[in-house]
């Protein structure tokens, strides 16, 4: 990731969905990272400073509300203002989701997701 | 001691008058409730007393409910029927006059008593398979880790299907992946959606045992035999904790043997005397005492929780309100002993059900890894029943969990309760 800077970052434990996702962001010409695990994830960000990041809320080691915890309260104003999808389960859309600038239920339609990031970029 | 030997001649009479009511020979009924015909002689005979394990083992074999072989069928039906009353009483209708009411009901209507008996025992029963069900459903581990993989696994092959369908032009070495992956991830869904199928069809059984904790439990309850002859011991998680369980019970026994212990108890019932008397440390007399339930301590139950207040042992006891695994009630003194190490916190205790128990709590620090190493907190507590005389003592009022407590003014209260409160 060091280098260049990314255009999204994905915290995503399984590999699988990673992929699929990071294809079809790739192919709309984002640059995309991917960090799979909860443990590590404010130091990902902070290190790759993406334009958006793709948060799943049930990682391992650290759950995705308390990265997006620890992104909106970091010292660094332009790392706390980074914008935030969050990726839950259906109906797991309160508190903890609510501080997000998007959420995306679990499963979802790739236009969707499509969409969702183009808005948010642009 | 009187009345609990009265019961005792009681049970023993019932048991010989059941047997003999079904024309039993006595060495068949000792064998199938798994005791020496001797044994059950002397119980007949009301020479030896018979615990509630036995009783129930002995009741499975004569064909009829426990608590009738135990109380008697007059005070058992009475009892049911007084919480009956107590506990179906409609608004504000106060319950005493019908309590008072149920030996006249009973001895009139016997029919119409037998009854509302019969529907009152299921309805209680459907009660507690609906608050386990619910609490199983909110709070499983393994439920709701099961339903995680299944969403991610649908996620992946929904998003990865799409593209195969969809987009244009994959190259070769993503067409490659995506249908490795598609693969993968639809084995991955099979093997857990019958995973989650088999686990959903084991709770129609009644009562049935599913995690860990409560298989090691059961086990306990049945007299924690050899982990390879259990039949309660299912899961690999169940049997590690058993065989580590027995490992420490054997080096506890080792320190305070069973005579020793059986012969102090019988001249001391304060086990922080006790402890001082056999020169052991409090925690080692009141595990010990729980594990062997010598004369004066038939019923003692036993909590043991980390310094995070979750449990790590429970060795239930007749009428003690305990939760499913993950969830319990913040009043009990086994937490408050938590912030004052090394002192006996003794409470008095009171279910929902108006059932009393004598709580003695001690908590215990340790550095394992030495003064650098972090400080490990563990707190247990003895359950044993009231002394005489404590029926007016003011005591703690006390549930399972805040969701299955319907205690409506508790100042511990954290989440709403799904039984009807009041």
């Amino acid at each position: 990731m060091a280098g260049r800077t990314l255009d999204i970052l994905m915290i995503e434990d399984e590999p699988n969905i990673a992929e699929a996702v990071n294809f079809i962001l790739m192919r709309e010409g984002w640059q995309v990272g991917v960090h799979g695990d909860g443990a590590g994830g404010i130091e990902a960000i902070r290190a790759a400073r993406p334009r958006l990041v793709i948060l799943d809320m049930m990682l391992p080691n650290r759950s995705g509300a308390e990265i997006l915890a620890d992104l909106r309260a970091d010292p660094d104003a332009a790392v706390a203002g980074i914008p935030v999808l969050m990726l839950t389960a259906r109906g797991h859309t309160g508190e903890e989701a609510a501080r997000a600038d998007a959420v995306l239920a679990k499963p979802f339609a790739n236009d969707d997701l499509r969409d969702m990031v183009r808005r948010m970029l642009n | 001691m009187s009345q609990r030997s009265a019961n005792h001649i009681l049970t023993g009479t019932r048991i010989r008058e059941r047997r003999l009511s079904l024309a039993r020979r006595q060495a068949d009924v000792a064998r199938a409730a798994g005791i020496s015909p001797a044994y059950l002689n002397l119980i007949e005979h009301n020479r030896r007393p018979v615990g509630e394990d036995l009783v129930a083992r002995l009741a499975e074999v004569l064909e009829m409910p426990a608590d009738e072989l135990a109380e008697g069928r007059e005070e058992a039906r009475l009892a049911v029927l007084r919480e009956a009353a107590a506990r179906l009483a409609e608004g504000d209708a106060e319950p005493g006059p019908i309590v008072a009411q149920a030996p006249e009901f009973l001895a009139r209507f016997p029919g119409w008593a037998g009854l509302l008996i019969t529907l009152f025992r299921r309805a209680d029963t459907l009660e507690r398979q609906l608050v386990a069900l619910s609490d199983r459903m909110r709070q499983d581990p393994y439920l709701l880790t099961t339903l995680h993989q299944i969403l991610s696994a649908a996620t992946s092959i929904r998003s990865t299907a799409s593209i195969l369908s969809e987009e244009r032009a994959v190259p070769p070495d993503w067409l490659d992946r995506f249908h490795a992956n598609l693969d993968q991830d639809s084995q991955r869904l099979s093997v857990t959606a019958q995973a989650l199928v088999a686990y959903l069809d084991s709770f129609e059984t009644e009562g049935a045992i599913i995690t860990p904790e409560e298989e090691v439990e059961a086990w306990m309850a049945a007299g924690a035999r050899p982990v390879e002859e259990s039949d309660d011991l299912v899961s690999d998680a169940a049997l590690a904790l058993a065989a580590d369980h027995l490992l420490r019970m054997a080096e506890e026994r080792r320190a305070l043997p069973d005579a020793t212990l059986a012969s102090a108890a019988a001249r001391e019932r304060d086990p922080m005397r006790l402890a001082a008397r056999l020169d052991r440390q409090p925690d080692l007399v009141m595990r010990r005492l729980a594990a062997l339930r010598p004369a004066g301590f038939e019923t003692a139950g036993l909590l043991v929780c980390d310094g995070s207040g979750a449990l790590i042992l429970r060795r239930s006891t007749p009428g003690f309100p305990l939760p499913r695994p993950g969830d319990t009630c913040p009043l009990w003194p086994l937490y408050q002993a938590l912030a004052m190490p090394q002192t006996a916190l003794s409470h008095l205790v009171e279910t929902p059900e108006g059932r009393r128990f004598r709580t003695l709590s001690y908590a215990t620090r340790s550095q394992p890894d030495g003064t650098d190493g972090p400080v490990l907190s563990r707190a247990q507590m003895l359950i044993l029943p009231p002394d005489a005389g404590m029926a007016e003592t003011p005591a703690t009022k006390i549930g399972p969990a805040c969701r299955i407590c319907p205690r409506p003014d508790c100042p511990a209260r954290r989440e709403p309760s799904i039984l009807a409160m009041g």
